[in-house]
């Protein structure tokens, strides 16, 4: 079989919402085709909605960093010269069965029923947010004031961390998941969050509280390291996607009023609506990556043991052998549930159904809130988050009425 | 119809639950899935597919 191969990965958009249009060619050609990486392993770039799902739900992948080759879009074209050891903890980056035992410990206190009662809650955080909003008068960065606070008052909130002391692991964070960030600054930004999550664990064993990271260090299950890195994961988790949704969801229905119009005028399409966004935009670039563990068929493609897989979630996310319609067109009625922005597989978002509620409580409200929300700033200035692991948008100027 | 599930398999990702509580559970100790009924009637058939298909895991299966 001919295979088409990519000798690097297309990361340029043309439009602030859609994948890059090359990627968006590739997968018309093949939804399996090859990709060099900057080690010059030939690998695999898999961009079909099935596909995708084929992979990530097969366990003859591992999702061990060690194991995978890399791009050299990160780090200033510059790549690590060692791969990374997976950090104890880091059940993201572990296989079974390290990542089930880790994963149980915390599975209990994310399911729909515990999300679904902290919905009053969560509504509380979000009105007063809007009220502080109300008080800047008519116009504000949306970012700064509503996106980012509301999912980080949630996570410090119910992991036990004083939101005052954000500020000591937010620009650490933005420093760990910046592209442009050099190998060295963003290993130094995650040594200084790691110190941050020493401490709060060894807070919690002294003066335990009612949260989440106090409940996981009191099972004695996991070892202080385990725990400070689950901490971690969660921290960075928890606001750093929900932020970027917000964000630029907004800018989305913004720039979609016939969408926004749908939603204003029929309330019960939110829980759909969120589905949509997600499958909309994804919200990474690219990605993730897996390598086969042993030789595997994907699609009629033998995928050889170590060959490493890019799968590109933007791209199953617009895949026309699975969304109905026109999937390059923004539609909150669509059915989309089936998406795979919060992944597949045994490393699916642990924290999805939180995020589901947080975003459904937080569109809805903005929106009826300030119903003549709209954009203060040129849509074409709108600075993007090119830049950064996780897509958005730095800041979001708007207006309203006040 | 009937539903089986693996709870080994589980990841704990509520997704059998948003798509019906009627059918599915999750343990509140470690969020695996607890399985309601066995033989959903008709009226829960189409539910229960779609959470087989969507389970992350591939925990549900449907026969």
């Amino acid at each position: 079989m001919t295979e088409l191969i990519s000798d690097e990965l297309p990361i340029t958009r043309q439009n602030p919402f859609d994948p890059p249009a090359e990627v968006t060619r590739i997968r018309e050609t093949a939804r399996v085709s090859r990709l060099k990486f900057s080690d010059g392993h030939l690998g695999w770039l898999v961009t079909g909605h099935h596909q995708v799902r084929e992979v990530l739900g097969s366990p003859k992948f591992t999702n061990n960093p060690n194991r995978h080759h890399l791009l050299d879009i990160r780090f200033q074209g510059e790549p690590p010269k060692e791969r990374r050891q997976p950090q104890p903890g880091m059940f993201l980056s572990q296989d079974p069965p390290d990542h089930t035992r880790l994963r149980r410990m915390l599975q209990g206190q994310f399911t729909v029923r515990r999300m679904n009662q902290l919905s009053e809650w969560i509504g509380t955080i979000v009105d007063d947010q809007i009220e502080h909003l109300r008080s800047l008068g008519g116009k504000a960065d949306l970012v700064t004031e509503f996106a980012l606070p509301v999912p980080s008052l949630v996570i410090c909130a119910l992991l036990g961390v004083d939101y005052s002391e954000r500020d000591r692991f937010q620009e650490d964070t933005a420093k760990l998941l910046s592209l442009d960030s050099t190998f060295e600054e963003a290993m130094d930004a995650m040594a200084r969050i790691q110190v941050f999550m020493r401490e709060l664990i060894a807070r919690k064993k002294e003066n335990p509280g009612d949260d989440m990271i106090s409940d996981l260090v009191a099972t004695g299950e996991p070892t202080d390291e385990e725990a400070s890195n689950m901490a971690m994961l969660l921290l960075l988790a928890g606001h750093e996607t929900t932020a970027n949704m917000l964000g630029l969801g907004t800018f989305t229905l913004l720039e979609h009023p016939d969408q926004l119009k749908i939603l204003k005028d029929e309330p019960e399409v939110i829980d759909n609506a969120v589905e949509e966004l997600m499958r909309y935009l994804s919200i990474i670039h690219f990605g993730p990556v897996r390598t086969a563990a042993e030789d595997v068929e994907i699609d009629g493609h033998l995928i050889k043991a170590g060959d490493t897989v890019l799968l590109h979630v933007p791209a199953a996310n617009r895949d026309p052998e699975k969304f109905t319609g026109n999937p390059e067109e923004l539609d909150l009625r669509r059915p989309a549930s089936g998406h795979v922005a919060f992944g597949h597989g045994i490393h699916q978002c642990l924290g999805q159904q939180l995020a589901r509620i947080e975003m459904r409580i937080a569109f809805a409200r903005l929106f009826a809130a300030f119903p003549d929300l709209r954009l203060d700033i040129d849509p074409g200035e709108v600075p993007l988050r090119t830049d950064m692991g996780i897509y958005g948008v730095h800041s979001l100027p708007v207006a309203w009425s006040a | 119809m009937r539903i089986s599930v693996d709870q080994n398999k589980c990841c704990g990702s509520g997704m059998c639950v948003l798509t019906d509580p009627d059918l599915f559970d999750q343990n509140d100790e470690d969020g695996t899935v607890v399985l309601l009924v066995e033989e959903p009637d008709a009226a829960h058939e189409a539910t229960a597919k779609e959470a087989a298909g969507l389970c992350p895991a591939g925990a549900i299966t449907v026969s």
